[in-house]
């Protein structure tokens, strides 16, 4: 019961800092246009070849907005040594991650949403026939980073070259999950049968339930720094 | 200044405890013990391990040798216990800058499983004078009032056993004095009290023992009193 209130409490307190502030998620869903934008303007795809290329562009444009959510998820943590704060109350470390967990899968999935409308909008490309699944697939995806993204951001908090030892550690990790997503982000835009793209769901199922397990495992570890 | 007998028994120690950071020893095989009651000023030179002797005695640095008990077992068998047993105020305030002192308190009660929390919350806000301050975002308090804050939170759940770095820092002279009569009363009330301060004279006059670090090693662990202050080099500071 206590680790339920936890992971409520983290959760809130992200939320409210992010409300007060209001930056991690505006830069996110910025960064995520200008991403997607210059990808438009320089491969200028159409037709069948926006099909073949779109899955990519959005996972990777994805990747970059997520690093910079897990970045600035933990300035705020560093900046009075939040995290260390949290460490110091009798509180299952895991729940603690569950709460960022949960706070940081929310302003991804918002910047997400504004990243796929433009996509929609700048690639001439309605997203509306396969809604279900592709929401099902990002949504798959993204939990899957973000459990990966949030015990590396901890992690790198805790080291000199934050900014760049996030992704050094982190794109290499979730290789499983941009293969995964992109396979099955396809299948659903093409519109086959999701028989024909399940391997990546499976294997985007498999990644997300190892990494929240492992990591919430050893979230206390990561907490002594 | 209260001091417990010999056979009260030890509430929090450090056995043989060493902490290298590459090649740089922070402490050098510290032996501690603290019990209820007592008052103990931590005192040294920049870099003599104070700050790493405090964040040991929290659970937040893992000692390199040696090992950290807490009521007779090792501390990380009785990780929970041990946690709802210490308050520790550091350097950093802990203290999120976007919410409010209340929003800060009410936070840290949640994570500490508090019952009664808006009692407990208005009255440490009440108790350190911030109050009036309690719907301010952090980041608008002076240094000052921010400590203040940070004193809150670190006594919000009623700690045993409080470590205290540096408390005064940031605090004016009414403050600073205030402060100190609180602490000493948390003393006399039973409390374990480990704290550093800069101003040796200051902490003399709070505690009870005086526990002297230099290059990470103690260099005298004993009564205040009989402190040999010239030896430790201490003695200008008296």
């Amino acid at each position: 019961m206590h680790s339920l209130t936890v992971i409520w409490a983290v959760f809130a307190k992200d939320l409210r800092v992010e409300w007060r502030n209001r930056e991690t998620v505006a830069l996110m869903i910025v960064f995520g246009w200008l991403v997607i934008f210059l990808f438009n303007f320089t491969l200028e795809p159409a037709g069948e070849e926006s099909l073949r290329v779109l899955p990519v562009l959005l996972w990777v444009t994805f990747a970059f907005v997520g690093i910079l959510g897990f970045n600035r998820s933990f300035a705020a943590e560093r900046e009075n040594s939040g995290l260390e704060g949290m460490a110091l109350a009798p509180a299952d470390a895991g729940a603690i991650y569950l709460g960022k967990v949960l706070a940081n899968l929310l302003f991804l999935g918002v910047a997400e949403v504004a990243v796929v409308f433009a996509a929609s909008v700048w690639y001439n490309f309605s997203f509306l026939p396969s809604l279900p699944w592709f929401a099902t697939i990002v949504f798959l995806g993204t939990l899957g980073y973000v459990a990966v993204g949030t015990i590396f951001g901890a992690i790198a908090a805790n080291t000199r070259m934050r900014e760049v030892m996030l992704p050094v550690l982190q794109f290499p990790v979730s290789v499983p999950i941009f293969i995964g997503a992109v396979e099955a982000t396809t299948g659903a835009m093409r519109g086959l049968a999701p028989v024909e793209f399940q391997q990546g769901i499976r294997l985007l199922l498999a990644f997300d339930a190892v990494f929240l397990i492992l990591s919430y495992l050893l979230f206390e570890y990561v907490m002594e720094g | 200044m209260p001091h417990a007998g010999p056979r009260a028994e030890p509430l929090l120690e450090l056995r043989d405890v060493s902490k290298y950071y590459g090649d740089l020893a922070a402490l050098e095989g510290v032996v501690f013990k603290v019990r209820p009651g007592e008052s103990v000023l931590v005192f040294g030179p920049n870099g003599a391990g104070k700050t790493t002797l405090m964040r040991t005695l929290a659970s937040l640095v893992r000692p390199s040798a040696g090992q950290v008990w807490f009521g007779g077992r090792e501390i990380h068998t009785v990780s929970a216990t041990a946690k709802a047993a210490i308050g520790f105020l550091s350097h950093a305030t802990f203290l999120y800058p976007d919410l409010t002192a209340r929003e800060n308190l009410a936070f840290t009660g949640k994570l500490f499983g508090l019952a009664q929390l808006d009692r407990k919350v208005d009255a440490a806000l009440e108790r350190f004078g911030v109050a009036d301050r309690a719907s301010t975002p952090v980041r608008e308090l002076s240094r000052g009032l921010q400590q203040r804050v940070a004193l809150a939170r670190t006594l919000l759940h009623d700690p045993q056993f409080l470590l205290l770095d540096e408390p005064f820092t940031g605090l004016d002279t009414r403050s600073s004095a205030t402060l100190q009569r609180f602490l000493a009363g948390l003393a006399a009330a039973g409390k374990a009290l480990v704290f550093s301060t800069h101003d040796f004279a200051q902490g003399a006059l709070l505690a009870g023992r005086l526990v002297a670090l230099a290059r990470g090693a103690v260099q005298y662990d004993g009564p205040m009193a009989s402190a040999p202050l010239a030896r430790l080099g201490i003695g200008g500071h008296a």
